[in-house]
Parts: structure tokens; sequence; C-alpha cells
């Protein structure tokens, strides 16, 4: 026998310095236990393949907790059932790094059973390994997902009953209907034979991730001769004769030969592309157009826009609020947001201001847009004395009962019809409140334009609508 | 001086990426899901990472592995998605994880509705995982400051690496307003701690568990010692007008602008009230408001909560001045009216 069979495998610590008491030598596992075997098998691949400087060691919550006592490589440790979605932000921000995340029974296919799933789904290219014992090992040999039908665990102690507990859950199955995962098998803990089976899997699901073609997982059915209350060998014996009638052995996806790698593109960019790109740069450096304040009465406006979804209530007093801001003055728009917005009702609230404005909330507006009917009704009491209502008289049929506001009635709707779109009505009304109060000019508002509107044609028409309502009040 | 109106949501996601962040992981939820949207816009075109995680568990566990990773990640979510996040904010807290997130509060408990609340000052400031932990909160009370504090909590979260939580609610989310952006920075953080594939980085290991109660109480403990440097460098607040102030109030968030508005029309009247915002709600400017007992007769606090950051205040008044409360919930907002008949009622 050559000193070299004997030699722990280089990915493994040669002294676990990490483990606690004075035994740094073995493994914390009990004995006959197959995550003894299974680290061995990883270890001796990341050896093989020479990637111990890339690899990622995810232990998970259960007994391979302290998988990182072991592992020459980084290691993170993460919460119960978490490590795919752990696993994915690591590789995500190193995709070279050799992720493997190391499960058991209840963490991967219970409390994780969906982060594992939709991994799975996103093609995330890691390595899963999957510790099938059908037992809680850990923490004190409770039930597992996939505790076989009559065994008994310290939370079926009748045994696992399907009309309490349900049916074993075959997670590779399970996996393998999904279209993105390419490689996944399960094997056995068991003889050489199967053990030689395993190692030949796990080498292959970590190449997968090497030669970056996605997702891929091994299953080892795996002794626990503690948690069976069993021997070593007559937990062998359990999974020949108990599981793997259950838990077939097999190759249930590879798709490792037809798949095309894919490596994620690497780009780093400058801090003044970064500008450009979420569009600050051209923001910089823009001469604001001052223009002339309007009479005392209209200054410092508080508006109330109001109306129905679909109407461009917000639209327009984003214009407002852009032009304001332009303009040189301090602004603030305020939405009603969420779901109301889709159908029904929508209002927002903006001021423009000399001054730096503390609360950016209208509840006594200088001025009402009203759009509907329902919008006149409810916010008509809250105009202030002296204020302004403009109101859409094409679907209004009612003039504004106060006789303190002044009132400017535009039949907003039927302009913008004949000039042939319904939809800018909004703005047709904002065109006749700059014209009535001079908060700001055509040039102002329409300045504003191809930042709101997407559709670049639609922006003659748009102003054509500003210039019908500027009419109106000019006559 | 240029400036581009737009919403704190976005300006959330701008101020990240001008930070160097490049990776978002979140789940949609109103009214905070703008930020997910500028994050899928903007970040894989800087060459960074945007996944729509299948929870907010799941997501705030890919933080925690980009986090592992060196990278400078966050996620963004409101009072029910914060809830489920507090097992990983947990974790990331225990094991030393700089990261950000973005917490847009909407009225509680239960579904409760979108509209804007304060109701989830407790469970963010006081830390609503388990465990002996602090998290840093920073509470903007403007689109401007929704860029700024987004930029100045990756900062903090890297100095000393720990989790730090923006707290806004949805009003300050929502709203539109000028915002002038910073340049770019190149973020260089040294992480020699961080685990990233590579020989440098190969003897790292990232874990909250300490199995002997030795080593944990010594882990706990160094968090603590952390905490409390946090605690003397980092009390951040706005004071205003609070010279010869008779009664402060004091509110964060869309409320202090209600406020802002309150002590200028009460300074008008020849009133003496001032404002005191904190911006750091955890460490929360106790040193300030113990130095404000000395002149004030009293504090008015007010929240969108039945009261919870009030707690904070009585803590360091440590009963010397009166404090009174006053507060909305729902999405029902204070207005100045009514804030203006409390401060009379209280300055008789």
């Amino acid at each position: 026998m050559s000193g070299k069979i004997l030699k722990k495998a280089d990915a493994f610590y040669d002294v676990y310095e990490r483990k606690p008491g004075a035994d740094k030598l073995t493994t914390h596992y009990c004995p006959g236990c197959g995550h003894g075997t299974l680290h061995k098998i990883i270890a001796e691949a990341i050896d093989d393949f020479g990637i111990k400087d890339r690899t990622i060691i995810i232990s998970p919550v259960g007994c391979s907790v302290f998988a990182y006592y072991y592992f020459d490589c980084g290691n993170v440790q993460s919460a119960h059932g978490r490590a795919p979605a752990v696993a994915t932000g690591l590789k995500r921000a190193n995709p070279e790094s050799i992720v493997i995340s190391y499960q058991g029974d209840g963490d991967i296919a219970a409390i994780g059973g969906n982060n594992i799933l939709q991994a799975a789904n996103r093609g995330e290219n890691i390595t899963v390994i999957f510790v099938n014992n059908a037992i809680y090992g850990m923490t004190g040999g409770q039930m597992a997902p996939t505790t076989l039908l009559g065994q008994k665990t310290m939370t079926t102690p009748r045994g696992r009953n399907p009309h309490n507990e349900g049916y074993p859950l075959r997670l590779s199955e399970l996996l393998s209907t999904l279209e993105s995962p390419v490689y996944i098998e399960r094997v056995a803990l068991t003889d050489a034979k199967n053990v030689l089976k395993a190692r030949k899997a796990v080498r292959k699901a970590i190449k997968c991730q090497i030669e970056n073609k996605g997702f891929s997982m091994v299953e080892a059915l795996s002794p626990c001769p503690s948690g069976w209350r069993a021997t070593p060998v007559e937990a062998r014996k359990w999974i020949e004769e108990k599981m793997m009638p259950y838990f077939k052995l097999g190759v249930y996806k590879d798709n490792t030969k037809g798949k095309e790698p894919y490596i994620p593109p690497k780009e780093e960019f400058t801090t003044s592309e970064i500008e450009k790109i979420i569009g600050i740069a051209a923001t910089k450096g823009k001469e604001e157009v001052r223009i002339e304040p309007p009479a005392a009465r209209y200054r410092n406006p508080a508006i109330k826009i109001a109306g129905f979804g679909g109407q461009g209530v917000l639209l327009l007093g984003e214009a407002l609020a852009e032009g304001g801001m332009r303009a040189g003055y301090h602004v603030t728009w305020l939405p009603s947001y969420g779901p109301e917005m889709r159908g029904g009702t929508a209002n927002c609230q903006v001021i423009i201001s000399d001054d730096p404005i503390g609360s950016p909330l209208v509840s006594a507006p200088d001025v009402l847009i009203a759009m509907n009917r329902p919008s006149l009704d409810r916010f008509e009491p809250d105009v202030k004395k002296g204020g302004l209502i403009i109101f859409n008289s094409s679907l209004i049929d009612r003039r504004p009962q106060r006789a303190d506001v002044e009132v400017i009635a535009i039949p907003a709707t039927e302009i913008a019809d004949n000039l042939g779109n319904t939809r800018v009505a909004n703005m047709v009304v904002l065109g006749s409140y700059i014209a009535k109060t001079g908060i700001l000019t055509k040039e102002a508002v329409i300045s504003t334009f191809p930042i709101f509107i997407k559709r670049r044609d639609l922006i003659p028409l748009n102003e054509e609508a500003v210039q019908k309502g500027i009419d109106w009040v000019e006559g | 001086m240029a400036r581009e109106l737009i919403k704190g949501n976005e300006a959330v996601i701008k101020g990240a990426i001008l930070a160097g962040c490049r990776a978002y992981f979140g789940y949609p939820i109103t009214p905070a899901s703008e930020i997910a949207h500028a994050a899928a816009q903007y970040l894989p075109l800087v060459g960074g990472t945007f996944i729509q995680g299948e929870s907010e568990v799941a997501s705030i566990q890919m933080v925690y592995g980009a986090a592992s990773a060196g990278l400078r990640a966050m996620t963004a979510s409101s009072g029910p998605g914060i809830s489920l996040k507090q097992e990983g904010i947990s974790y990331l807290a225990g094991s030393e994880l700089p990261c950000v997130i973005i917490d847009i509060m909407r009225g509680g408990p239960g579904l409760g509705n979108i509209a804007p609340e304060q109701g989830d000052y407790h469970q963010v400031v006081k830390g609503g995982g388990h465990g002996n932990y602090k998290t840093m909160v920073l509470a903007p009370n403007s689109a401007q400051e929704m860029c700024d504090l987004t930029m100045l909590a990756f900062d903090l979260a890297d100095k000393y690496r720990n989790p730090v939580i923006v707290l806004a609610d949805g009003f300050i989310g929502q709203m539109m307003e000028p915002v002038e952006f910073p340049q770019a920075r190149t973020v260089e953080v040294d992480k020699p701690w961080a685990v990233k594939g590579t020989r440098e980085t190969r003897k790292n290991l990232i874990t909250s568990i300490y199995l002997s109660p030795e080593e944990l109480e010594e882990h706990v403990r160094k968090l603590a010692r952390k905490y409390a440097e946090v605690e003397r460098n980092e009390q951040r607040y706005e004071a205003y007008r609070t010279d010869g102030a008779e009664v402060v109030t004091i509110g964060y968030g869309i409320v202090s602008r209600i406020l802002h508005t309150v002590v200028d029309r009460a300074r008008k009247e020849g009133i003496k009230i001032g404002l005191l915002r904190p911006i750091t709600l955890w460490p929360f400017p106790k040193k300030k408001i113990e130095e404000l007992t000395k002149q004030v007769r009293a504090f008015l606090v007010v929240e969108m909560s039945t009261g919870q950051m009030v707690d904070d205040v009585k803590l360091a008044v440590k009963e010397r001045k009166p404090v009174h409360f006053y507060g909305r919930t729902g999405g029902m907002v204070p207005s100045v009216d009514e804030i203006w008949e409390k401060v009379k009622a209280i300055i008789g």
C-alpha cells in the first residue's frame, strides 16, 4: 500500500483547526454516516479538477453545518434551507467561482423547498449535493420530507402516515421536470459499486459547473445509523431494502452534451459612462429658464389635479412640476398611488414655490383642476378662498357652487376630440392654467414633453393642445 | 444647478449605482416596487445583477451571498416584506455582512393597506429578527435624501460591516422632487474577509454559528462594542429653528416636512417652537435631545403610528420634561392644522 492512498485529499485541511475539542484530525460525524464518504468524494473531485482556490462550499443547517471545519476552500454558512439563494448571490457576484451547495433533506426539500425549486429553474450555474437520509439527523431524529411510509421518527412515533404526513417527496424526479437543470442523478452510499457511481456523479456535476453549462444536482441516499438506531451495516442494508425501491437510483436528467456553455458578460464601466447610462449626465449643466414671476395672487400655488385613470392627471402634474423646476422654483409632486390608479380615480398634488417646501401635502389647494364630476364634487369645498378652479366642462354638467373663487370652464375633452385625440384634454387644461396665471410659459411647459411623452410623434399634437387651452383663456 | 425631477424610489437606485452597488435582489410590493423597476432597468446596463427573487426570504439571502462575496448589494421592500426578511437580516448582522435594505412603509398590521404609515419603526429600529444585534437606520425626508442617504448607507455598511436600513414612508418613496445627483464613485473598499472564490480569500469563512457559549458570548460582546462605537460616532439629525424654542417637535420622514411648515407658521406668529428631525433612527440622536431637554418646556413627538419612536424620545428625556405625542395611522396623514392645535394646547 502506498502512502499516497492514505493521504487526505488536498482540499481537506490537514488539521481541522476550526473544530473544537482536542481531536483535530477526525470529523465529528458518527461512525457509518454518509457525510464522511461524500465529503471525501467532493474533496477528491476538487483536487482532480484543480479548483481548490475557486471553490466555495455552503454549509447548511443540519449535521453538515460544520462542513467548513474540513474543506480547505472558501466557506459560507447559511440559514436553514436558504443555501440555493445564498449560492445565487455568491455565484452572480463572482461567476468564476465554483459554488457547491451542500444540503440535507429537511433543509432542501422542506424549509428550503421553494429556494431549490427556483434556483434550479433559474438554471443557476451551481452544484447541489443533496444528502437524503430520510430523517432530521442533527435536531434529534424528526420526520423529513423524505421519511418513508411507516418509518418511525420522533415526530411520527407511530410511523409516517400518508393521511397525516403525505408521501415521501422525490426531489430529483420533481426537479427533472424543469427545463433549466442540466444534470440530476440519484446515487446511494452503500457498497463499493454504488460509492463509485456516486463519485462519478459528483465529478460530472462539478464539471458541469466548471464548463458553465448550468444547474447540476446529485442526490445521495445516505446512511444515518444514529438517526435510524442501526449499526452501520444495518443502515446500508436499510437503504438497499427500504429506500432504493422508493427512491430509484439513476440519472434523471442529463443535458450536459447538448447544452451550450453560458458565460455571463463581464463588463466594467468608467464613472462617466455610468452617469450617462443612468441618465444623470444629461441633467448636468443644463441652463434654467428664468421667467417673469406671475401676479402675486398666483404665486406659490398648491395645486390639486384630479380625474379618472387614463385622463393623464399624473402627467399633467409632472409637466407642471418639471416646468416649475426648470424655471428655478422649488417643486414637489405627490401622487395617489397603487391599485386605485388602475381604473379608478387618480389625483396628484403639486406645489410650485419660491421657497423650500415643507409639507408637500395639499389639503387646501390654491388651484383645483377637475377633469371629471366626482373630482369637482370631492375637492371643491377644500379650495382656498380666492383660489382658482379649472373644470372640464365637457364632462362636468355643473358649475362650481363656490362664489369666492375664480372659475375657468373649459370644454377640454371636446377640444381634444376636435384635435383628433381625446387623451390630450389634460394638455388643453394645462394651457388654460398657464395662460390664466402666467406661472409658466408655453415654452417652459413644452420643453418638458420629451421626458414624459414616449411617442415622439405625439409631441406636436400635445403642443397644439396646450396652445388651444391658451387660446381659450386669451380668447 | 441642474436637477432631475424624480421619484424618491427611483433616486434610491440611481444613488445606489453611483455608490457602487452592483447587485439587487428583491420581490415586488407596493409602495416600494419602483425601486425594483429602476434596479431592473439600470443594474444590468452597468454590469450589475438584478434578480427578482422567489420570495422576500430568498431575496435577502441572495443579498447575504453577494455580500459574502464582497459586492455592494441591496434589497428593498415594504413592511410585510421586511417582516419576512428579518431572518436574513439577523444572519447578516450575525455574520457581520454589509448590505443596504430599503423599507418604504405602508399601513399595517397584516395586509393593512398601501397608504403611507410609520408603523415599521419598532421592527426596523429595534431589530425584528432573533438575537442581540442592531442595524443602523437612516430616515430620509426628501427625494434628494433618498439618493444621498442610500449612498451613505453603503459607506456605513462597509465601515462597520453591518446591514444598514433606509426607512422611508410611502410618500417619500412616491413623491417626485428635484434631485441633484453627485458624481459616480469608484468604490474600492478593501474587504479582506470576503469569500470570492480566489486564492487570497480561500481561508475565509462567513458564519454566524458559535457553538460554544464562551465563543458566542465573545462574538456578541464584540458586536456590542461595535454598536457602542456606532452610537458614539454616527448620531445624525437636523435641528430646525430650535434656537430659543420652548417646545421642540420631533418627527422623521414625511412628518418632519409637515412639522417644518408648522414651525414656520408658529414662528411667524411669534410662538417659539422648533423641529428636531432624527436622520439616524439608530443610533438615535440622544445627545441632541438631552441637550434640548435643558432648554425646552416640552417635546411634541408626531408620528404616523400609535407611538413608536416616542419611546426612544422618552428614554432620552428621562422624564425631565413632558413628552407629548400625536399620531395618525392607516394612511391618515397629520395635517398642519391638527398639529397646530396640539402645539397651541401645549404652549397654553
